[in-house]
């Protein structure tokens, strides 16, 4: 989470390209329409179940898949085309048709935004964290069309406070011009903050507390609230109480150069007192990630990331015109290097011989997220055309020494393992990169039976996720990494590439500081 | 009784992992058919590219020690490293899990009969040691775990250090405590490396030293931090990382990327330059000299012997330097203080073994009653081993005194970054402070430690055997009340024990527990392994008033009280008896003690064993608690105790007490030598008897009891070994001159008259 200055400070120059708005923004879609498109797109789609079904019924017949009859797949089938009320489009799977549950509602992602995340101390470094927060949840409103007295509830997530604002929450709904009537709070659980927002609401909402839910997460790193020390703060208090001017000017006279060292932000995690990198790189030398391993996972992160931004892929992104300065519409972190350029630089925390490096972690970003989470018949209801389910959710948390940023490890299996899914099923990875080695690790974790047998308790591996499903439009390492927002961007960017790459089921992990970590399976929404 | 008492600069660190090793015939056999047959089995290399990685392991025990076999196998290795063309450099490394070179191998140094034979011992090793630090090409030693005595010496051969940041990695010369000194080549490389100050520091204390602080030092170039879990186990991969690193290391310094010649800062500059004025270095020896004196009494040979080596290599130049060292090194090995220093740490390490066996179950939950001084401080050293400690006081004033008493043992060590605040406050979530039984169904253990009083305790065993689980332990800590007496009230006396601790018990290393007639053999068990696990040296006595401990203590104080009558100030009285080598002198220790409890004891132990237990009158002491002169725990005692202040006087007001109860001498046993002899026999005589008796279990027990609990003198490494080289006849006649003047206090026992008829006959063989 904390990682090094060093990035923010050897890309100040940097050139914007014009900005240009890439995808669609979703309307509300006439209501006749969608109930006469209804029964076409459930016979298309039941068709695809029969044949699709029956082909990988033969091919995949050694897998450890829940046996399912083509003759209930016909029942199944005839009875939703019998039902006009039917909601749920069926898809096929490999392992499973879909993960709703019966009586249980289905939740869906309705629209996710964010503002540009942008290197700390750049375009935003004049705004508070809630104007950021505030960005994101005008984009939204934007972006959906959405009335301002429609959302239910408001959750935010943050990891440094401001403390002018610490709930950033209420104070971004009220300024983004929600209606006061809707209550909001702000929630932490270091990097995966947001994530924590979005899952609250998923609990209102299977609670039946709410219907419509806006999630989001903000991190400003421009400006961190840096105290005066102990000492200090004590005697301005009791300087507060202070009844006589001798009484004052005793405790004036009280202070001395000690006072005024200033108290900066943890740059370590409070159980352990170590840093975040140096854990990275730690985690990293366990797992035996080479440096070059991480150059080059790094690389690739930037790599996918131009890639995605030049062909317009992040469509999450909105523009924000910044007070007093440009309007800014894209990220500023991505920079594909090459190899040579990425090796020339010393390790940023274990000197002289550690291998995570200012350009093969995250770098301090501002930024904020946003997403619109309701029930699906609310979301009908109201017209929209929801992008994604979400689905099962785990959290973990394990020793926050040496295991700190496994949390993806440990929470792929589980989340599995309780939508009854394989890897294989997973069209869509993406997983929070906060450290090049941190990932590698991670994904050498995953396919490690002696691991998953010693320290998960399990038989055997789940197995790697496959690369050529993993992170395709970039990470935090590419994109920036606001710690309390990137959590909104995964679950977005999966329901986008799920769009975008046709595929079924999508996988968000994360891990963050205090051991902890996070995944969530998210299922793509017929279309 | 509640004892204070630092051994100053003997203190035996924790140390399993110091050479104990005991080969029994059939491992030495199999080494030597191995050795001949096969290919080496201590040592071995492989070359990774043009690094060789030269590896260690003592496969015959769970530490590395620089054995015969090792030196050998080593020199083997060594010379075809040299030889081979193919390698540029080389990494020693020890494939041992967690331990580097623990040090020499004692028994080699304690098969040599002359001190010749220990000379050529130090200088062959110093040969060897001369070869790697010449080698051309650079060897890198890679440390993780202890690297201690001759494995520091090997490793500060070598060209470069790296080291792993694990807690079990020290880095040492304790040879000093073993009355030694680091004999080969390490008295001549340490002052180079880490400076005079510096080197002396480390060798004449003997401490271990943490990675991060040896780095600061100079000691080691690199740190490595230790792994957790990957597609290994922490252990191995740690090892592996490390291995990895040294690699790096080598060949950084064959392609000149990493200089061996450190760039000096400023400080380092001046320093040097200091250093290279002679007479600052004459000052320091001169300083360094006065403070071993004034701390050892000059009873201690080695420390003088370390600076003279030191200054040899210093003044005048290394040949005369390592020709020092080694003859030193064979004239120590051959004195009576490290005799007894070795004995002892052999019999702590005999001591920190549980000859009772695995207890049927593991104390997971123990309670304390009392939170006092002993409970708190009981409450303090179980608590952070894992064990759920409840701690039970009848108010909330002592209870909230005893948890305070606890948090600022823990703070205290955080504030030393020992543990961080975190450990801290995680450690003492595992301790429940309250003032009911509630909770005690699922004790495994209580211990008590309430006010020593017999209708107490009964009452308190009562109540507490009403609420405990039957499989419940029931430990008393007393000092003096017999434990067959406590357990009189119990329904269940099998499970009742004594557990003897030693105030402060987190700075006491001794436990004493003692076993009734009835008490099952797994009780005495689970009380080892408890007392272990709360890092105590123990020793396990039977049953009777004063126990071993107490009971020795006794009759010395009753000869102190005696020699205050006869006019002997408080402070010549501790002079003498810190000048026999006591770490606190005899009027001092009472005041520790505290007068009151002495009092309670003298009157105690005096009916119990009649007017043997004589000498000085009881009343003294009764009159001076009277008025309220009970020891430091009132601020007057024999000295009066000004907070804040170190140096103490003599109270003045005592003197009408003694003027009271005075005693003429008698010049003839009152010489300063007699004086000392007078308490000193005492104690040594009701040790011998404690033997003769059965109370204690052998003299190894014995001394270990005295050294470590009582503050016996180590250099005479206990009242056994004391009797075994003073000669048993010697001391009988003396006691026998004392006899004369003071009757039945000086009789010797029988045992030890035996010993003093035949002069075979030894304690220790």
């Amino acid at each position: 989470m904390r990682q090094s200055l060093w990035r923010g400070f050897c890309v100040t120059s940097r050139l914007f390209s014009n900005h240009r708005v890439y995808g669609c923004s979703l309307q509300p879609v006439g209501q006749n329409y969608w109930i006469t498109a209804l029964p076409t797109l459930l016979i298309w789609t039941t068709l695809f179940v029969l044949t699709d079904k029956m082909a990988s019924m033969l091919m995949n017949s050694l897998r450890c898949c829940p046996p399912v009859n083509p003759a209930w797949a016909v029942q199944y089938a005839t009875r939703s085309l019998s039902t006009s009320v039917q909601l749920h489009a069926q898809v096929q799977t490999k392992s499973k048709k879909t993960l709703a549950k019966p009586g249980v509602k289905n939740i869906v992602l309705v629209e996710g935004v964010r503002t540009p995340f942008l290197l700390s101390g750049t375009t935003y470094a004049d705004l508070m964290p809630h104007d950021l927060a505030r960005a994101a949840l005008q984009g939204l409103l934007h972006k959906t069309s959405l009335p301002k007295d429609a959302v239910d509830y408001i959750i935010y997530g943050t990891v440094i406070q401001e403390v002018k604002t610490s709930n950033v929450a209420r104070e971004a709904s009220l300024g983004a011009g929600f209606s006061d009537k809707i209550p909001s709070h702000t929630v932490t659980m270091a990097c995966i903050s947001s994530n924590v927002a979005m899952t609250t609401g998923v609990g209102l909402i299977t609670a039946g507390q709410c219907d419509t839910i806006v999630a989001g997460g903000v991190e400003f790193m421009s400006d961190v609230p840096i105290r005066h020390s102990r000492k200090m703060r004590k005697t301005m208090l009791a300087l507060n109480r202070a009844k006589t001017l001798g009484q004052r000017l005793s405790l004036i006279g009280s202070i001395r150069m000690a006072h005024l060292t200033p108290e900066l932000p943890a740059v370590a995690e409070f159980s352990t007192a170590e840093t975040m990198g140096h854990s990275a790189d730690r985690l990293a030398a366990a797992f035996g990630v080479t440096r070059l391993e991480q150059d080059e996972f790094a690389l690739r992160s930037h790599t996918l990331a131009k890639q995605a931004q030049d062909a317009g892929l992040l469509s999450d992104v909105i523009s924000f015109k910044v007070p007093g300065r440009d309007t800014v519409a894209k990220d500023n972190g991505i920079r594909p290097s090459s190899m040579e350029q990425l090796a020339k630089l010393k390790p940023a925390f274990i000197k002289p011989h550690g291998t995570v490096t200012a350009a093969n972690s995250s770098f301090l970003t501002d930024g904020a997220s946003a997403v619109l989470i309701m029930s699906e018949e609310k979301a009908l209801a109201m017209g929209y055309k929801p992008k994604a389910y979400l689905r099962d959710f785990v959290f973990v948390s394990q020793d926050p020494k040496d295991q700190l940023l496994l949390g993806p490890a440990y929470g792929t299996p589980k989340v599995l393992a309780r939508a009854g899914l394989t890897m294989d099923d997973i069209d869509v990875f993406e997983f929070h990169e906060a450290f090049a080695g941190q990932i590698m690790a991670n994904l050498k974790a995953l396919d490690s039976d002696w691991f998953a047998q010693t320290y998960m308790g399990r038989k055997a591996k789940v197995g790697a996720p496959a690369m050529e499903k993993f992170n395709l439009w970039g990470g935090s390492l590419s994109l920036g990494h606001p710690f309390g927002a990137t959590g909104c961007r995964l679950v977005t960017t999966v329901a986008h590439r799920l769009l975008k790459e046709g595929g079924q089921y999508g996988l968000v992990a994360a891990c963050a500081a205090g051991g902890q970590g996070h995944a969530m399976v998210i299922e793509a929404y017929p279309q | 009784i509640y004892i204070y008492i630092y051994i100053y600069i003997y203190i035996f660190s924790v140390d399993d992992c110091l050479p104990a090793l005991w080969f029994d015939l059939k491992t030495l056999t199999r080494v030597y058919i191995l050795s001949i047959c096969t290919a080496r089995t201590h040592v071995n290399y492989e070359v990774k590219e043009d690094v060789a990685v030269i590896r260690m392991n003592d496969p015959t025990s769970k530490v590395n020690t620089l054995s015969v076999q090792m030196q050998n196998e080593m020199i083997e290795v060594f010379n075809e490293v040299l030889a081979n063309d193919a390698v540029q450099s080389a990494v020693l490394i020890s494939s041992k899990p967690g331990c580097f070179i623990a040090g020499a191998d004692i028994n080699m140094i304690q098969a040599c009969n002359t001190s010749e034979e220990v000379t050529k011992l130090s200088q062959e090793g110093q040969k060897m040691f001369a070869r790697i630090e010449k080698s051309p090409k650079p060897i890198v030693a890679a440390i993780n775990g202890p690297c201690l005595g001759g494995g520091l010496e090997f490793a500060i051969a070598c060209q470069y250090r790296v080291a792993t940041k694990s807690k079990k990695t020290v880095l040492g010369t304790p040879e000093v405590m073993l009355g030694l000194l680091p004999g080969a080549g390490g008295t001549q490389r340490l002052p180079k490396m880490v400076g005079i100050p510096g080197a002396f520091d480390m060798m004449l204390t003997g401490r271990n030293i943490r990675a991060d602080k040896a780095k600061k030092m100079g000691l080691v170039h690199q740190l490595v931090d230790p792994l957790g879990p990957g597609l290994k186990s922490p252990e191995e991969r740690t090892i592996e990382y490390l291995e990895e690193v040294a690699i790096q290391c080598a060949k950084g310094i064959v392609n000149k990327k990493i200089s061996l010649t450190k760039e000096k800062g400023m400080m380092q500059k001046v320093q040097d330059y200091v250093m290279g004025i002679e007479f600052v270095r004459q000052q320091i020896y001169k300083t360094v000299t006065a403070k071993v004196m004034k701390m050892s009494k000059g009873l201690y040979p080695a420390p003088l012997k370390i600076i003279e080596s030191v200054k040899a290599g210093l003044e005048q130049g290394p040949d005369s330097g390592y020709l020092a060292e080694a003859q030193n090194f064979g004239k120590l090995a051959m004195t009576s203080e490290s005799n007894a220093l070795i004995g002892l740490y052999h019999g702590q390490v005999a001591c920190k073994k549980n000859r009772f066996g695995v207890p049927e179950r593991p104390v997971k939950n123990l309670a304390i009653l009392g939170a006092g001084l002993m409970g708190a401080g009981i409450a303090q050293v179980t608590v952070d081993k894992g064990i759920h400690t409840v701690l039970k006081d009848t108010t909330v004033e002592g209870l909230s005194r005893g948890q305070q008493q606890v948090y600022k043992g823990l703070n205290d060590k955080t504030k030393k970054k020992t543990i961080t605040s975190f450990e801290r406050d995680f450690t003492l979530a595992s301790l429940t402070g309250q003032l009911d039984y509630s909770g005690f169904e699922k004790a495994d253990m209580v211990i008590e430690a309430v006010f020593e009083d017999l209708n107490i305790k009964h009452r308190v065993i009562k109540e507490v055997e009403a609420v405990i689980p039957p499989h419940c332990i029931f430990a008393t800590n007393t000092s003096a009340l017999p434990i067959k007496d406590i357990a009189a009230a119990s329904i269940r006396p099998e499970k009742v024990i004594g557990m003897h601790y030693f105030s402060p018990v987190d700075k006491m290393q001794l436990l004493e527990i003692i076993t009734t007639d009835k008490t099952s053999k797994d009780t005495t068990a689970s009380a080892v392994a408890v007392g272990l696990k709360q890092g105590k040296v123990i020793i396990v006595v039977g049953d009777g008033p004063g126990f071993y401990t107490t009971r020795c203590l006794a009759p010395m104080l009753a000869e102190a009280v005696r020699l205050l009558q006869e006019g002997v100030d408080p402070k010549k009285l501790d002079a003498l008896t810190t000048g026999f080598g006591f770490p606190v002198g005899a009027a001092t220790l009472a005041d520790e003690v505290g007068i009151d409890v002495a009092a309670h004891v003298a009157e105690d132990l005096g009916k119990a064993f009649g007017s043997r237990f004589g000498g000085g009158n009881v009343e003294v002491l009764k009159t001076m608690v009277e008025k309220g002169f009970k020891g430091r725990k009132s601020g007057k005692g024999c000295y009066v105790y000004t907070p804040g202040l170190k140096s103490k006087d003599v109270n003045p007001d005592i003197e009408d007490v003694l003027e009271k109860y005075k005693l003429t001498p008698n010049p003839l046993v009152s010489s300063d030598s007699d004086v000392q002899y007078r308490l000193v026999s005492r104690f040594v005589n009701e040790a011998v008897m404690c033997l003769q008796e059965g109370i204690l279990n052998g003299p190894v027990e014995g001394d270990i009891g005295a050294v470590f609990g009582l503050g016996f003198p180590p250099c005479l490494g206990g009242p056994f070994r004391f009797v075994d080289t003073f000669g048993a006849n010697k001391l009988v006649e003396k006691m026998k001159r004392y006899e004369e003047v003071y009757g039945n206090h000086f009789t010797p026992c029988q045992l030890l008259l035996d010993h003093a008829k035949d002069s075979s006959k030894r304690f220790h063989k």
